[in-house]
């Protein structure tokens, strides 16, 4: 302990609140901050069924369709749901962080926060858009 | 008889108890009063044995903030109207160790704030005989918003993870050194990366953006950080692709 914070004779008993394990049910923003600290587990998730889904689609046409009616089990798509989900929520958060860590300036003037998410979300959009498309079409 | 309104606030007098306690008091309900006005009141006219920390009373030095009801507060700026008819709990500001009363240690905030260097750093440091350093409202306009923080270490009672944490060099620190490197006068801003790109530094953040939302006086440390956390990302980019390029 450094000598600055070590209790003496003329430095008084100091009391150190714990935190207690309930923290972040105290505000919504704590909430959210667990709540995508926990989705790192369903995203994790994900990703081991995309490398399943690869490893089907390399063993060829009949493995993957089985692969694919494996994927229709009732539990795997409530849990790609909660995955989904989550994976909205994080892009949301990023979206909105950006005009936080980009202070964009246009002839000397900061431009306002809603400008500068609101590409994010224009992109994101289109690219929605464009999926749908080819989707429907394949269809 | 006037109306009156319940202030419960934490005491702590370690010479005779081992863990705070609340005592309730009485004060006048004045609707022009701060919960500051409060305290000073219980201080004047019933227990002078009650420690807290003021000075200015007027949101400028930073020294009145704490716990009002569950959220870190500047009472000089919180109104007691605000939360008629009571009552207000007070309590020492969050994630610091209690000195006494309502009074908290910050002897590791301070350590903190200089270890990001938040001052002006020059390399060539010109003599003051040789003239002033000029600046535009433009570049002023940069890092204004930051330069208004107080030290009042309300950011860091909200901030979970400097409380999970206690090594995170948290939010205002942050704020203040961004608030140097956006300043056309200054020169560190290389030294003061050194300090914050640790995972200590900025990479203990995971954008709660809670000190954003109790800062008294609109600094955005959440909006400090993410920019600081971009401009590591490019550096460290921009050396792992030109190795030869000078920081």
């Amino acid at each position: 302990m450094k000598p600055s914070t070590a209790y003496s004779q003329y430095h008084p008993k100091w009391h150190r609140t714990r935190v207690s394990t309930l923290w972040w049910s105290r505000k919504w923003s704590y909430l959210k901050f667990m709540l995508r600290e926990l989705s790192s587990v369903f995203v994790a998730f994900y990703v081991v069924i995309l490398l399943l889904q690869l490893h089907a689609l390399g063993r060829g046409p009949e493995a993957y369709l089985e692969f694919q009616l494996w994927l229709q089990n009732p539990l795997l798509v409530v849990l790609n749901g909660i995955g989904f989900l989550f994976v909205l929520f994080h892009a949301v958060t990023w979206f909105n962080l950006t005009p936080k860590a980009m202070a964009v300036r246009l002839r000397g003037r900061r431009l306002p926060n809603v400008l500068v998410a609101a590409p994010n979300y224009a992109v994101w959009l289109a690219v929605s858009a464009l999926i749908v498309f080819l989707l429907m079409r394949q269809g | 008889m006037a109306e009156t309104i319940t202030i419960e606030v934490a005491r702590y007098r370690p010479e005779q108890e081992a863990e705070p306690t609340l005592q309730s008091y009485e004060v006048p309900f004045n609707k022009d009063w701060v919960v500051l006005d409060a305290l000073n009141y219980i201080k004047d006219h019933v227990d002078g044995s009650l420690s807290f920390r003021w000075s200015c009373r007027m949101g400028v030095c930073g020294s009145c903030g704490m716990t009002v009801n569950g959220e870190p507060k500047l009472t000089c700026a919180t109104f007691l109207s605000h939360y008629h008819p009571g009552p207000i709990r007070v309590e020492p500001l969050r994630n610091f160790p209690v000195v006494r009363d309502l009074v908290i240690e910050m002897t590791d905030f301070m350590e903190k704030l200089q270890s990001v260097k938040p001052w002006i750093v020059r390399e060539d440091d010109p003599a003051p005989a040789e003239g002033e350093f000029l600046q535009t409202p433009e570049q002023l306009d940069k890092y204004k918003q930051f330069s208004m923080c107080i030290n009042c270490m309300i950011c860091y009672a909200a901030c979970p993870v400097y409380g999970l944490d206690p090594q995170f060099v948290g939010p205002a620190a942050i704020a203040l050194a961004q608030r140097y490197n956006l300043d056309s006068r200054d020169q560190g801003k290389q030294e003061r990366m050194d300090v914050l790109s640790q995972h200590e530094g900025i990479w203990g953040c995971t954008f709660v953006g809670e000190c954003t939302e109790v800062c008294p006086k609109n600094v955005d440390p959440a909006g400090a950080i993410q920019q600081y956390k971009l401009a590591a990302t490019q550096e460290w980019f921009k050396s792992f692709l030109m190795p030869w390029s000078k920081p």
